[in-house]
């Protein structure tokens, strides 16, 4: 096949190929794809040389620009701190009434406080800050330390319990089980505890147990049984529990009770954000004492 | 291709004989093949004065509509027409569209598709030939190439000449030109979407975000190439609409038609055979409908895909005829259903020609439609609005108006308000010390007012209860107030606590009642109050 084979209706060459009789005419490209295909290859070339193109072992060429997609975000990110860099300085400097009375300014640190608590609280209080038996609910209006803003602001600032925090909130109930308190005095206590916001209990048992409780107990928990945030006593009086409210479960707290600890994020997050996460918390539902007052 | 450039006229009387070669009729045109360049002839009569008064008005809105202020009042913009994407908004004179009122804009799609069937079945293609985007303003760049090179015979001179200063010349303050207009089209079309006098400002001192740029820069190039290169090219082939069209026209509908009935046998010496007495029908073969034709085609080759039924060629045929003192009308918009009357009329009959059936024109006899004084007989049809009078006109007519209408009650009666309230679900509920129990709600109230408003927010059907704004540390009873910027949709969380001995069901349905403060407007919305089953149960 050296001569080229000219087709006889068109007057075009042929390829030569040929398919059950019928062959393959050798047209030229359009131009305009010719030209656009060329553009393409000079574009590849400038792209090659331009940016970081051919993979290599480890990584890939740098080209000229130098740019990769981790190094874009790390700007992109650098940028978007720098911005957020101002808002926080002013939250951290400014008291919570101030914060308040910046409308702007508390929208964007209830929902700064908002995704903080969805990356260091849910693990404990849970996503809808419910809280779990030892873990405090966020969303009602029992607080052990206190509920205004000020209070929750020192609560997360320095933590519950925590070794590492000389300024912590700390309380201890004393273990009544291991010799200071019988077990018929326990029982007794137990029921009487449950008699304080009217749960299931016998009265005969309660009466018993009233005097136990003012001798033992009251010094936190008070007379009334309506604790004392100072010192950091539940109320047990009241419909909500943080342990159970069931009579095993009040008896058990009483006998060897638990004690739960949170970490001290003041040093972890910094002043902007505890205040961030602060306005969050008080703002579930349960805060307590208007900012104003 | 120099056998239709070239232009060698000749006279014959005072009728200038054109030579021009319809590049685009059906046996001239072969698949692959460069295009051959048409160099529409200027005309002047009826349908070219309409045209360019279509042109006027329709570059006026296009070019003007940007520029008109409306006043809104502070708090929105004061452009009449202004599709603000970065709000989200769409403003026009009195009325102003949010993203979940899209609605109209279909609605607005769907009348310019009735639309578009009401006036193809009626008066045929005319948004091609008169209104279409691309008619007029490759109309516009013939204007500006007939001012620097002439008309079509200097114009076909010119392409021939070898190149010279003067052709340079001409050919560049052409291309200038059309690149200007491609630029001010362009232009206006950005000003549609944010301040047109800012945005000026800032196109020009270099300000401008690099969209602006980047699409003034697409659309002068789309409407340099479209306009000034391509021209009918973009119709016949790129271009959706005429097969959509040709599809909703009928025997009714009015097209741009050769009347062969008057019009054949074709005769360049008509004068000559008449006195020889020889019988010739009215075409006298001028080709002057052929010269002015922007698409390239001959008209009396029949109704041709090409055709945009800009009408340019029944002015030139028109002018032929007043010279030639026979009445108008050789070619003239006309329907099908009379044309194939008055076909019969001339004694042509339909034959069968390669599987299609057509008129048999040597058939057609000019003396069964002249009476022996030379004037027209009467039984002639000539077509008339009234053919327009059909079931068909009047269901689209119909249909449009009750869109229309209904859309425009709409508008006028839509709330100015929008409430949504979605219960928290994490926590459904909160158990309070004191065995209360407290659900949380997110209430989104939109203000579509362009001014701020204040709301009243009510429970109602709830029996008992309080309710507070997230962030507030007591119960304010069971309602409180909200204030809202202008045109903004804004959320807000409250809480409504219920007391342990008021709560009867794990769910009970409410209404909150949004009201305008000082103001007539209000709206519902439902929601739901959730508790535990043993709070209940308690009872």
């Amino acid at each position: 096949m050296s001569e080229k084979e000219i087709d006889e209706v068109t007057g075009v060459a042929t390829t030569g190929h040929e398919w059950d009789g019928i062959k393959e005419l050798d047209n030229p490209m359009p131009r305009w794809w010719l030209y656009t295909f060329y553009a393409t290859i000079i574009f590849g070339i400038g792209y090659l040389i331009y940016y970081p193109a051919v993979p290599l072992t480890e990584n890939a060429t740098p080209g000229l620009s130098g740019q990769t997609n981790r190094g874009d975000l790390k700007i992109e990110l650098a940028k978007v701190k720098e911005g957020k860099a101002a808002i926080e300085e002013k939250i951290a400097t400014l008291d919570f009434f101030d914060i308040r009375k910046d409308e702007n300014l508390m929208r964007y640190s209830v929902a700064g406080g908002q995704s903080l608590y969805k990356v260091f609280c849910t693990q404990c209080h849970g996503t809808g800050a419910q809280g779990a038996p030892g873990f405090p609910n966020l969303n009602d209006d029992d607080w052990i330390w206190g509920g205004d803003i000020e209070s929750i602001y020192t609560t997360i600032k320095h933590g519950v319990r925590n070794d590492e925090d000389d300024e912590t909130r700390f309380s201890e109930m004393p273990n009544f089980g291991s010799g200071i308190l019988g077990n018929a005095d326990i029982e007794a206590v137990t029921h009487y505890v449950a008699s304080l916001s009217n749960s299931d209990h016998e009265v005969k048992l309660a009466q018993n147990g009233q005097e136990i409780f003012i001798e033992n107990c009251a010094a936190c928990h008070g007379d009334d049984g309506l604790g004392g945030r100072d010192l950091g006593a539940p109320n047990l009086a009241d419909s909500l529990w943080l342990y159970g409210g069931s009579l095993p479960e009040i008896s058990s707290q009483i006998a060897q009770p638990k004690h739960g600890v949170m970490p001290a994020w003041g040093e972890r997050l910094g002043e902007a954000k505890i205040k961030q996460l602060s306005l969050y918390i008080h703002g579930l539902g349960g805060g307590e004492r208007d900012l104003e007052d | 291709m120099s056998n239709n450039l070239k232009a060698s006229n000749f006279l014959h009387g005072e009728l200038e004989h054109l030579d021009v070669e319809p590049v685009n009729s059906k046996e001239n045109r072969a698949l692959y093949e460069a295009r051959k360049k048409i160099h529409p002839k200027r005309v002047k009569g009826t349908f070219r004065k309409f045209k360019w008064l279509v042109m006027l008005i329709t570059l006026g809105i296009y070019y003007l509509t940007p520029w008109l202020r409306w006043n809104r009042g502070e708090f929105a913009p004061d452009q009449a027409v202004l599709v603000d994407l970065a709000n989200r908004r769409f403003y026009f004179f009195f009325i102003e569209v949010w993203p979940q009122e899209f609605f109209y804009i279909a609605g607005l799609l769907i009348m310019a598709g009735i639309g578009l069937f009401l006036v193809t079945s009626t008066v045929g293609r005319a948004w091609c030939g008169y209104t279409c985007p691309q008619t007029v303003w490759v109309d516009l760049y013939l204007v500006v190439e007939r001012f620097f090179e002439g008309d079509r015979n200097q114009r076909i001179k010119l392409d021939d000449a070898p190149l010279s200063l003067s052709k340079i010349a001409k050919r560049g303050m052409k291309h200038t030109v059309w690149l200007f207009i491609g630029l001010a089209t362009g232009g206006a079309w950005i000003f549609y979407f944010a301040d047109a006098p800012t945005l000026f400002f800032e196109v020009i001192t270099g300000q401008a975000h690099y969209v602006a740029y980047a699409t003034l820069g697409i659309l002068t190039a789309t409407t340099y190439i479209f306009g000034g290169l391509m021209r009918e090219q973009v119709c016949t082939y790129m271009c959706p609409w005429p097969r959509i069209q040709g599809a909703m026209l009928d025997e009714h509908s009015l097209i741009v038609t050769y009347n062969d009935w008057r019009g054949e046998g074709r005769s360049r010496h008509r004068k000559k055979m008449l006195s020889q007495g020889e019988t010739v029908g009215d075409c006298v073969d001028c080709n002057a409908c052929v010269a002015v034709c922007p698409m390239g085609i001959d008209i009396r080759d029949g109704e041709q895909l090409e055709c945009i039924t800009c009408a340019l060629c029944i002015d030139a045929c028109n002018n032929v005829m007043d010279k030639l003192g026979l009445e108008r009308g050789l070619i003239s918009y006309s329907t099908l259903n009379d044309y194939n009357q008055n076909m019969m009329l001339s004694g042509s009959a339909i034959i069968e020609k390669e599987g299609d059936k057509v008129w048999d024109k040597s058939k057609i006899n000019p003396k069964n439609i002249r009476s022996q004084a030379g004037r027209l007989v009467d039984n002639i049809k000539h077509t008339r609005f009234s053919s327009f009078m059909r079931p068909r006109t009047f269901i689209y007519g119909f249909v449009y108006l009750a869109i229309g209408f209904s859309m425009l009650t709409i508008l006028v009666l839509r709330d100015r308000l929008d409430v949504r309230a979605q219960n928290d679900r994490n926590p459904l509920f909160v158990k309070l010390s004191n065995g209360a129990i407290r659900n949380g709600y997110e209430l989104k109230i939109s203000n579509m007012k362009t001014e701020p408003r204040r709301f009243h927010v009510a429970i109602e059907d709830l029996g008992m209860a309080s309710v507070k704004l997230a962030g507030e540390t007591s119960n304010r009873g069971r309602s409180f107030f909200v204030n809202v910027n202008a045109n903004e949709a804004k959320t807000f969380n409250f809480f409504i606590t219920k007391h342990r001995d008021l709560i009867f069901d794990e769910k009970r349905d409410f209404t909150l009642v949004v009201s305008e403060v000082g103001g007539k407007e209000h709206a519902f919305e439902k929601a739901q109050f959730h508790a535990p089953k043993e709070s209940v149960l308690e009872k």
